[in-house]
């Protein structure tokens, strides 16, 4: 295993480039304080659809479709699709990816789903197993929340540690051809539990996951604790973050300003009301496709460790009184190689 | 005054509704549960009874009322027919608020549709 | 290091902002406060038209479950629940809300398994416990009568 490095790391030979990345939002995230970066902003939370679930599924086509457009490319040159998301069996990639009629991959890394993808993407296409490959990742509020919570006009109150999950799509054309970014290293996550039960603080449960697949990418490339411009983990939320910080800091990690959260990025809790912050596998997708893509792409940021983070609990295991499982991978995106 | 005591006794069942949500993170559901067996449990007991002869509406329309409904008519079936009032009093006591409550949910879901949360 | 699960838990219980309880009390008793006040005044006015005790009983029920479910299709209930919290969920307006809810989120599901299934799904327990205790009752009372 020449590649594999350490406990659970790997470095790209050929390392993979990122073509093309677009994300496409709902409207609530198009009012916060990344709009500027996003591709399209829809104004309808339907997207012109009848259901939540096929809303996602088309907000999830429509960004393929322009991910796939912005890398030059058409969809028949796309090897393979991987993509993940929060409703019931992957439905919302499942449907979205039906009318490509390109080899697929449904994942589920509930929100670390973009990492997850990235990560075995840049490993199909160093291994040369295909020249383009798309990782994509999506979640829409209202179909989470009548997944998961509650229907949206039982009148509830939300937790201060609840997050917002966001609707939103993140894709990226990941290829063997390309002047970058690179995907030049990815680490994988191990399912990490720490015994938290509450599904109003998913923060909490997925910190540790975070901390654990940062020490592990850290140690098991050799890396200086400096290495990275930028390192953001996916939807840890205004609560989470500061935990994940602590254990950092705690195993002798201090990264300082570097270490930034895509839920804590991508609404402004101030005026939007959204209590921990943004959550879901569109959280960390459309934050990094794009604001951070623009920012490498502006040579503000030159290399970035992305750690798309995910709570792998489901309604039933919970009212079974179980745990909520973390899980976190990382996926290391530099300018130049 | 009698609206006044409502007021404030409706109020007070309610603020225990709160501090059981943020001190105990119960769900909803199981808050409901909890009131509706409370009053069904102190109706039985003659206890919540004199509470809606004190306040009216402040106790008989929170949820333990409802579950005081259920006692009052449980009793009351008993009276009249003995055991077989114990398996017809409840369902009967409840019958009104639940009927109008699944044909004007029933009517709410063949007209609206469920919208963005602000 | 490793840190225990007991460790952990301390650092969640200090990292998490306290949610503001005296304020969602105010909140919870002025929005139930108000609406038990109003059933009152309702009930009063329909008592005066002469209707029984227990037939004005029924129809002030009546009128807040009905009001309680249009709020609800006009997608204002759950607003007012996000401000008052258990002062909307705890009056029988609640329970009303609790049962238009999953039924209009659920309607693309059918009418039979969306609709009429999922109509039940938060409000049923409360029926399900509500029938239990008042068997309990019922007994109880016929042999201590």
């Amino acid at each position: 295993m020449t590649k594999h490095f350490g406990t659970a790391s790997v470095r790209f030979s050929n390392p993979p480039s990122i073509i093309g990345a677009a994300a496409i939002v709902g409207p609530k995230e198009g009012e916060g304080p990344l709009a500027s970066y996003f591709d399209k902003i829809s104004a309808d939370i339907l997207f012109n659809k009848d259901t939540w679930e096929q809303a996602e599924s088309e907000l999830m086509r429509q960004t393929i479709e322009l991910a796939v457009q912005k890398a030059g490319l058409s969809a028949e040159e796309i090897n393979y699709i991987l993509a993940g998301d929060l409703l019931n069996q992957n439905s919302g990639s499942v449907y979205g990816a039906r009318s490509f009629g390109r080899p697929f991959f449904g994942l589920f890394g509930a929100c670390s789903a973009i990492g997850m993808a990235m990560g075995l993407g840049a490993m199909i296409v160093d291994g040369g197993f295909a020249d383009n490959v798309v990782a994509n990742a999506s979640s829409h509020f209202c179909g989470a929340e009548k997944t998961f919570r509650f229907p949206l006009e039982l009148g509830t109150q939300r937790a201060p540690t609840a997050s917002w999950t966001v609707t939103g799509d993140g894709a990226v054309v990941l290829s063997s051809n390309g002047n970058g970014p690179f995907v030049t290293s990815a680490t994988t996550g191990a399912i990490v539990d720490l015994g938290q039960k509450d599904v109003n603080n998913m923060g909490a449960a997925m910190a540790p996951a975070a901390a654990e697949v940062i020490k592990n990418h850290f140690n098991d490339l050799y890396l200086p604790h400096d290495y990275y411009d930028v390192i953001a983990t996916g939807d840890l939320g205004l609560y989470g973050s500061k935990l994940a910080e602590q254990l950092l800091q705690d195993s002798g990690f201090d990264f300082g300003e570097r270490l930034v959260d895509c839920g804590a990025l991508i609404f402004d809790n101030e005026n939007q009301d959204t209590h921990a912050g943004g959550s879901g596998c569109g959280c960390s997708a459309t934050v990094f496709a794009g604001y951070f893509m623009k920012k490498i792409r502006d040579g503000e940021i030159k290399k970035m460790l992305l750690v798309p983070t995910g709570a792998l609990h489901s309604v039933v295991t919970i009212q079974q009184g179980e745990t909520i499982p973390g899980i976190a991978h990382a996926v290391a995106i530099e300018r130049k190689m | 005054m009698d609206i006044f005591w409502a007021f404030v006794i409706g109020g007070l069942i309610c603020v225990i509704g709160q501090l059981l949500i943020d001190l105990t993170k119960l769900t909803a559901a199981r808050i409901l549960v909890f009131f509706v067996v409370a009053g069904c449990i102190l109706g039985g007991l003659g206890i919540y009874e004199r509470l809606v002869d004190f306040a009216g509406a402040g106790a008989s329309v929170p949820l333990p009322g409802f579950g005081n409904l259920l006692a009052r008519g449980v009793k009351r079936a008993v009276d009249e027919r003995g055991l077989i009032g114990v398996i017809t009093g409840g369902f009967t006591a409840m019958a009104g608020g639940v009927t109008v409550a699944v044909v004007f949910g029933y009517l709410a879901a063949l007209v609206s549709s469920p919208g963005m949360k602000d | 290091m490793k840190i225990t699960e007991q460790q952990y838990e301390e650092m969640v219980k200090a990292s998490a902002p306290k949610s503001t309880v005296i304020i969602n009390c105010a909140k919870a008793f002025l929005v139930g406060g108000a609406i038990c006040a109003g059933a009152q005044l309702i009930y009063n006015q329909l008592h005066a038209m002469g209707f029984s005790r227990e037939d004005t009983g029924t129809l002030v029920a009546a009128i807040l479950i009905v009001s309680a479910i249009l709020l609800t299709a006009l997608r204002v209930y759950d607003r007012l629940g996000k401000f008052a919290g258990a002062g909307s969920i705890v009056p029988i307006t609640g329970f009303a809300n609790a049962i238009a809810a999953p039924a209009i989120e659920h309607k693309k599901e059918g009418l039979v398994l969306g609709i009429g299934a999922k109509m039940f799904l938060i409000a049923g327990p409360v029926i399900v416990y509500g029938t239990l205790t008042s068997v309990i009752v019922g007994l109880i009372y016929y042999f201590v009568r």
